[in-house]
């Protein structure tokens, strides 16, 4: 007896310490903190009528959705007249229905909706807009124009198209240059757009040619898997270009994995580590096309301007316009310190 | 890779218990020795097939697919979800199921890579990998074992939120490894005799289940569970404990496979280990594993692991696109139990 109770306390002695070092070790707090800035010039920055924004966006399972979370966020925080009622994001279709009909029953001033699905909260849209809340529509768009007085959002196709221009200008002295994508998840329309644009950017260099494709699914893990893949069947390339930076991860892993070297890498997104691998210039890649998150703080200087019925500063028009499409800039060693604190980890 | 020779396989709970007469002999066939040849029938089919994508691999693509650098390619690609699938295996030959592995992998991988873990370097990430693992498998083994779950249900539980907790913990973040001493662990200049360590890891783990299940009384209780709980009962197993044993078992293996995809990715993120649960069920069952337990091999179920591992490795090279890879994946998962059932009948007429 006293056996079995003297191992019961042994081990649970030893559950009870690793329990606790488990307990200490969930922090991700950087040891020191860099505070965010925000140096963007606003519209116009003085402060008007008191406005109320409603936000609802998906679930930040994914960098790029926790910057457009982060993003507004903190564009909301600089006007010192604007309230930001956010939901709980959600992936679940009926779920973001139910907040942005709360949102609508708490009759904030501007909706800003960044859908799960945009073809699904169309409906949800159209109600609002008839209750006299004017949406902002973020980046995934409605099936309706009638379902949103604003939309803003990226621009996939031409993120192909600016990735496929610089790799093409990087290798236009080269003959019989090899070109490999490695893609997002492919049953996605926004793959379909992104690797479209690409094939259309690369056709304007007659020595550029495409001479692989693999979708890996937006993971680290997938694009580990799917770079080793690539790099395995193609012995000798001269350019990458990879969909998503968070996959971009898993890929350079691969690609240091196989100890290869040939080629110029881009990226996609405009992920921090991206970034601050481009800035340091000792990886492959050297450039990322930008599918920027700062959409998410347009998106509430646009509700700002629409609580207040403004135009935008800088435009001749009274109103502001129905669509705005975001140019997917490249980011190169060359600005990169100008883009470094929009990249999101 | 170390593959002990399949006639060695045999695992009828009558074997090692003489005291259970009570094993069920509708299940069990007609004794240990005919069931040993069944199985050796059946990773030999797999084994053909295997032989079969080699060809097709060898004949499409020579040059990329028939070098060393391929054959570590795909061994270390199939090593993390191959460790899975082995503790996989196990649960499922004792009737039960795990639905959790992967996001049991995901907590545990992001768990052992936040900056405060990471503070306490290889030590401490790998500590937290398999105590994580060991923790959750901990969980599901109570909830099924003495709360009375179903294990689908209670393994489905902890799915959704060792998913929910994952996620809670990176806030969406990928987590980027900065211990070299973990990171050096998947580069070309850590591999022993050209062997890259973590294909020394699951053959380690395959070679250690293999011997649990052939070789022990854990291993025989397991089986005996699996075929007739109550039976193994009234033999005098704690089947409760078992089930317990069981799942720690799973978790421990995902525990281990995280640490494995840490090296492998450089990072965590709370996406990994997606759909880990389909891929390792799939590889057990086309390996031979019976859903309904009571019988299953871990060489069966690594056999398993390498032929959908190869498979996608010969459709990257040929560069196939997602869409018809995944028709051809369900095809030849199809094809595969069916060639294996024939051969099965076969081998008995």
């Amino acid at each position: 007896m006293p056996e079995t109770s003297r191992r019961g306390l042994l081990f649970g002695t030893a559950a009870v310490s690793a329990g606790a070092f488990l307990t200490a070790c969930t922090s991700n707090e950087p040891k020191e903190k860099t505070p965010a800035q925000d140096n963007r010039p606003a519209a116009d920055d003085t402060a008007g009528k008191p406005v109320t924004i409603g936000f609802a966006g998906p679930q930040a399972d994914h960098g790029w959705l926790n910057a457009i979370n982060v993003q507004a966020k903190s564009r909301a925080e600089k006007y010192s007249e604007v309230t930001l009622e956010t939901t709980e994001g959600s992936n679940d279709t009926a779920a973001q229905i139910g907040q942005v009909k709360t949102l609508i029953n708490k009759k904030v001033d501007v909706l800003v909706v960044l859908p799960a699905d945009g073809k699904a909260l169309t409906q949800v849209g159209l109600e609002a807009m008839r209750a006299g809340i004017p949406v902002v529509n973020l980046d995934r768009v409605f099936a309706s124009p009638q379902a949103y007085r604003c939309w803003v959002g990226g621009d996939n196709y031409g993120m192909g198209l600016n990735a496929g221009h610089y790799i093409g200008e990087q290798l236009k002295d080269k003959a019989n240059a090899k070109v490999v994508e490695l893609a997002g998840i492919d049953n996605l329309e926004l793959t379909k757009q992104r690797s479209q644009g690409f094939a259309d950017a690369l056709k304007n260099y007659s020595n550029v040619k495409l001479v692989a494709r693999q979708a890996a699914d937006f993971t680290v893990e997938s694009g580990q898997a799917k770079m080793a893949q690539l790099l395995q069947a193609q012995k000798q390339f001269d350019a990458l270009w990879n969909h998503d930076d968070d996959q971009g991860v898993g890929a350079l892993r691969a690609i240091e994995q196989a100890g290869r070297d040939e080629f110029i890498m881009v990226g996609g997104a405009g992920a921090k580590s991206a970034m601050d691998a481009i800035k340091a210039g000792n990886t492959v890649l050297k450039a990322t096309v930008l599918y920027p998150p700062t959409m998410a703080a347009s998106a509430i200087d646009l509700a700002r301007a629409l609580g207040q019925s403004k135009g935008v500063a800088g435009l001749a028009e009274m109103e502001i316009p129905t669509s705005v499409t975001l140019y997917s800039a490249v980011v190169s060693k060359d600005n990169i310190d100008q883009y470094l604190p929009t990249g999101f980890s | 890779m170390t593959q002990p020779a399949p006639s060695a396989q045999h695992q009828g709970p009558g074997k090692g218990h003489p005291s259970a007469p009570a094993a069920p002999p509708s299940k069990q066939g007609s004794g240990s020795r005919a069931l040993g040849l069944r199985v050796d029938v059946r990773n030999l089919s797999l084994l053909g097939v295997l032989a079969v994508l080699v060809a097709v691999g060898g004949i499409t693509e020579p040059d990329a697919f028939l070098d060393t650098g391929n054959l570590q390619l795909i061994l270390t690609q199939a090593s993390v979800i191959g460790v899975v699938t082995v503790g996989v295996t196990f649960v499922i030959i004792s009737g039960g199921i795990d639905l959790s592995v992967g996001a049991m992998v995901a907590l545990a991988s992001v768990w052992a890579t936040t900056l405060a873990t990471q503070e306490y370097g290889f030590a401490g990430i790998l500590f937290t990998a398999v105590v994580v693992g060991l923790a959750a498998g901990l969980v599901n083994g109570l909830l099924i074992a003495y709360g009375g779950m179903v294990p689908f249900i209670a393994t489905l539980a902890m799915l959704a939120s060792a998913r929910g907790l994952a996620l809670q913990i990176t806030d969406g973040k990928t987590q980027i490894v900065t211990v070299r001493s973990v990171l050096d662990l998947g580069l070309p200049d850590s591999y022993v005799l050209g062997i890259p360590p973590l294909v020394l890891v699951f053959a380690a783990v395959t070679v250690a289940g293999w011997l649990i299940l052939n070789r022990t009384t854990f291993g025989r209780r397991t089986v005996a569970v699996g075929g007739n709980a109550e039976a193994a009962r009234l033999a005098g197993i704690d089947v409760r404990r078992q089930r317990l044993y069981l799942y720690l078992l799973s978790g421990l293996c995902c525990g281990i496979a995280a640490f494995m995809l840490i090296i492998l990715s450089g990072s965590g993120q709370n996406t990994n280990g997606n759909l880990y649960e389909l891929d390792a069920i799939a590889a057990a069952i086309i390996g031979g594993t019976l859903l309904s337990g009571g019988r299953g091999t871990i060489i069966g179920s690594v056999l398993g692991v390498l032929v959908f591992t190869t498979i996608t490795n010969i459709f990257a090279l040929n560069n196939l696109q997602s869409d018809v890879q995944q028709i051809a994946k369900g095809a030849i998962i199809v094809a595969a139990v069916l060639v294996q059932r024939r051969t099965l009948r076969g081998g008995e007429t």
